[in-house]
């Protein structure tokens, strides 16, 4: 099957988010059980209508079997695919394949982890990844990850184009910007570039600001076919393109360190959509750091490689800006609880229901969400548009 | 051949000897070290010894409390041989660790470390 022929056969129904910020005393479960939760509701559904099941979680690698048994489900479709952080994008395709095959008829994908506030705090899970995902020629060196590893792709960028850190501060106060309009923003004070430039180095040439929140957080989004969405009481978000590429685990396998694999996951899911990045109103990319942003521009077709420095300039992709980008604050300012994917994914939803607020842009018809896993290794793309743009 | 690569080449780096792999089959080198070739799915990987020079592809200084070590350098390097590897600059300061910097390998207690090919203070 074509996946061509499946563009726009499945909607976004119901999206939700639950205790972005700091939630102290919740559980990775319980956060996710109450965007679970509050998403079947938005979708106009009852829990025992999910037939459907996607999640994935950094410190449980069976992570579908304690969500279905705490929910109270029994999916006839279940995908536990762990990519990381685009994992979530990436349960896209096949959950519309499973959809369009008459597998199940609606299909919850739901994330919630406690990383901030949780007693299993960030080292502890850190060390029992090295003993459970041995990486024996990177760890004996030390790199603090997955910092250091975005900073070595940030120092070749800055080697090969003349990408500068102060482009690379232009996009956290772009995020940040994005982020004083979001009342679920995490961070709302004010950023300057020289704030970002003067903040604490953490591995050259990233600073503290140049990394993502750590956040507690949940969200949840129901998929169905577009058919029955159209029933539902929400305006319909159509999926029209959505493609996973993986070339590496490592930084030191990744070939071309200023390339990422959203070169073939973005051309796939252009392709799909049968759109160029022309058609795009506004971009959710996976801000982890803030050479992310500059990479997937490029990688996705924004604009040329080697170039994105200069895009991000001068408030391009803020508020006002000509491209608006993580529109929620990204990573960088909104909420990042391990794994970022699927609040990219919400975001593009509610900026194409009109739902955003302050932050809303005006007439956004069309929108693409980007999830990036491990260190720049797993890539996701999704274009998610309305009826209008069907 | 019936063993662990990994553990092979671990005992040789013990040994103070520094092996990577080259596919007798399609002529590329490979490292990390692995039973097929990733270029051609091949299974006639040898051991060969790099000549041990290579250039700096890209860097960082982990900036890290004196307690905890203090600035580290963790580089990428690209062999002569066409592979790259993660590892470390010594013998230089990490702040002076820069792109297209010129290295040679040595092995210290069973790791793979670089210093600057023209002997230290580049
Ligand atoms: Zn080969």
């Amino acid at each position: 099957m074509n996946t061509r022929t499946l563009r726009g056969s499945c909607a976004i129904a119901g999206v939700a988010t639950f205790g972005c910020g700091e939630t102290p005393g919740f559980t990775d479960l319980e956060l996710l059980a109450h965007a679970a939760h509050a998403a079947v509701v938005d979708a106009g559904l009852q829990m025992t209508d999910i037939d459907g099941l996607c999640t994935a979680s950094v410190s449980s690698p069976m992570w579908a079997m304690p969500v279905i048994e705490y929910l109270g489900l029994n999916p006839r479709y279940i995908d536990g695919t762990m990519l990381g952080g685009s994992s979530f994008i990436a349960h896209l395709l096949p959950a519309i394949q499973a959809l369009e095959a008459g597998r199940c008829r609606h299909v919850l994908v739901c994330y919630g982890s406690a990383q901030r506030s949780g007693t299993f705090g960030r080292s502890a899970s850190a060390g029992a990844r090295r003993l459970l995902d041995p990486q024996p020629y990177e760890h004996p060196y030390e790199p603090m990850l997955p910092p250091s590893a975005y900073a070595l792709a940030a120092s070749r960028h800055m080697y090969e184009f003349g990408t500068t850190r102060a482009q690379m501060a232009d996009v956290a106060v772009a995020a940040r910007a994005w982020a004083r309009l979001n009342p679920e923003a995490f961070v709302r004070d004010p950023l300057t570039r020289d704030d970002v430039l003067r903040s604490r180095m953490v591995s050259d040439p990233l600073s503290v600001r140049d990394c993502c929140l750590v956040t507690d957080g949940a969200g949840a989004f129901v998929l169905t076919r577009a058919d029955r969405a159209r029933d539902l009481p929400n305006r319909p978000v159509y999926v029209l393109g959505n493609s996973t590429a993986v070339w590496n685990r490592q930084i030191s396998s990744m070939h071309d360190l200023t390339v990422t694999a959203a070169q073939q996951s973005g051309a796939d899911t252009f392709a799909m959509a049968g759109f160029t990045p022309r058609d795009i109103d506004v971009v959710q990319l996976y801000d982890a750091f803030t050479i992310n942003t500059i990479l997937f521009l490029e990688d996705l077709g924004f604009c040329a490689k080697g170039e994105g420095g200069a895009f991000v300039s001068d408030g391009r992709i803020a508020p006002g800006g000509a491209l608006p980008v993580n529109t929620n604050g990204g990573g960088l300012s909104c909420v990042h609880p391990g794994m970022y994917g699927i609040f990219a994914l919400i975001e593009a939803v509610r900026q194409l229901r009109g739902e955003a607020g302050e932050r809303q842009v005006p007439g956004a018809l069309t929108a693409l969400a980007h999830g990036n896993g491990g260190t720049l290794s797993s890539q996701s793309t999704a274009i998610l548009a309305t009826a209008d743009a069907l | 051949m019936n063993e662990s690569v990994l553990a092979w080449h671990q005992a040789r780096l013990q040994e103070g000897k520094f092996f990577i792999q080259r596919c007798s089959a399609c002529a590329h080198h490979v490292y990390f070290p692995r039973a097929f070739c990733p270029h051609c799915g091949g299974d006639a990987l040898e051991w060969t010894t790099p000549a041990g020079t290579g250039t700096v592809y890209a860097a960082t200084t982990v900036r890290r409390k004196p307690t905890e070590g203090g600035d580290l350098n963790v580089s990428l390097i690209d062999l002569d041989e066409g592979v790259r590897l993660m590892s470390r600059i010594d013998g230089i300061a990490a702040d002076d660790v820069h792109i297209g910097l010129r290295v040679r390998a040595k092995v210290v207690d069973g790791l793979v470390l670089f210093a600057p090919a023209d002997g230290g203070s580049a």
